[in-house]
């Protein structure tokens, strides 16, 4: 197979875009298109400072190194979420993402869950009933929370994250399952900033988790390789792996189902709840957005969490 | 023989056929991978040759 733009022997081969390209010109094929869907989607300019939440893993340390490379201002966010379960996964992340930053001279922010609120996500894990029944649920709680915070205080204007074509068709997939109204509303590029609420943008939505994979092989970026230990068994993987066998029927299946979601919906198929904004309440104690009054959903958890263990409440 | 790697399993088969091929035969989607020979990404047309050791790697991560 040969690369379309020069001819040269291809190093990957993307069936669904009937594309070929070789290691040279797909390493500019991705920022391009990264860039192209920036713009598209009205994410950010090259005026406004980005964080990029990062976990060590391909498509966050990618997109660091996509943003980067398009001249974008953009600083790294690392979240210690403490998870080792025998195999050092968070220590062997946070090197990665440090080595990153250190190598291209960018800036990481970090913050450690432990240090910051007491507990790890292994032990909120252990010590919350959501933890128990859904380990990557209360994961995505905690980073939802923290990344919006450290976003805020540190002033950037958008926060970026690494979800990519996989990540947003599973999401979707699963969401259509149970026809979940409101995170189907939810589900876009660009999740525009509201009062307590950050500007998030996902850069990677329209390209393939292989093409992403393909993307720091080639560029040489070292990323985390395991899958999260608590990620193992999970729904999202177990989507994933459905949708690839769609997909390997169907090329461009995946990409099809996500962009005519994106279409459907601004054609109006599903009706936007005007009310969404105006129900969104301060948490008293943290001062971040939340639905029903009292407590958001993480003080209500760091607070049983303290009722049971005595763990101290640092903010 | 071509020696085929994913994680820690390993697959052993007859040279000749594409990596598409291969990959349907041991029931790995080409979909979920990116192959690899001698360090470099090879695309799922490459006819394999005896001697051969493909690395995959999986591309799915997520939770």
């Amino acid at each position: 197979m040969k690369c379309r733009t020069c001819g040269a022997k291809a190093a990957v081969n993307m069936r669904q875009h009937k594309l070929a390209l070789c290691k040279e010109h797909y390493l500019e094929w991705i920022p391009g298109q990264t860039e192209r869907f920036i713009k598209k989607y009205g994410m950010f300019t090259h005026a406004e400072r980005i964080l990029v939440a990062v976990s060590g893993g391909k498509d966050s340390l990618s997109l660091w190194d996509i943003l980067w490379r398009l001249g974008y201002q953009v600083d790294g966010l690392y979240i210690g979420l403490g998870i080792d379960e025998g195999i050092g996964y968070s220590a062997e992340s946070q090197r990665l993402a440090e080595r990153f930053a250190v190598m291209h001279g960018l800036r990481l922010h970090m913050v450690d869950l432990g240090n910051e609120y007491g507990a790890t996500i292994s032990e909120f894990t252990r010590l919350t009933q959501r933890g128990k029944n859904k380990p990557c649920s209360l994961c995505g709680l905690v980073k939802r929370y923290i990344m919006n915070r450290i976003t805020r205080d540190l002033g950037f204007e958008v926060l970026a994250t690494g979800h990519n074509l996989d990540d947003e068709a599973a999401a979707l997939f699963g969401n259509t399952l149970k026809w979940a109204g409101e995170y189907l509303l939810r589900q876009r590029p660009v999740l525009p900033e509201a009062p307590g609420l950050v500007r998030k943008v996902k850069p990677l939505c329209r390209i393939y988790e292989r093409e992403m994979t393909a993307y720091a092989l080639l560029r040489g970026i070292e990323y985390i390789y395991d899958e999260c230990p608590f990620a193992l068994g999970s729904t999202s993987i177990y989507y994933k792996g459905l949708l690839n066998h769609l997909e390997n029927d169907r090329p461009g299946a995946k990409l099809t189902f996500y962009l005519s979601f994106l279409e459907a919906r601004e054609s109006g198929l599903f009706s936007e709840h005007s009310d969404v904004q105006q129900s969104l309440h301060p948490c008293p104690n943290c001062g971040q957005p939340t639905s029903a009054p009292g407590l958001c959903s993480f003080c209500r958890m760091i607070e049983r969490i303290r009722g049971t263990n005595n763990y101290a409440l640092s903010r | 023989m071509v020696k085929i790697i994913l994680r820690n399993k390993e697959y052993e088969l007859s040279p000749g056929r594409t990596l598409f091929s291969a990959l349907e035969k041991i029931g790995i989607l080409p979909e979920s991978v990116i192959a690899t020979s001698q360090g470099e990404t090879i695309t799922e047309d490459e006819i394999l040759k005896e001697g051969d050791v493909i690395k995959l790697v999986a591309v799915i991560s997520g939770g």
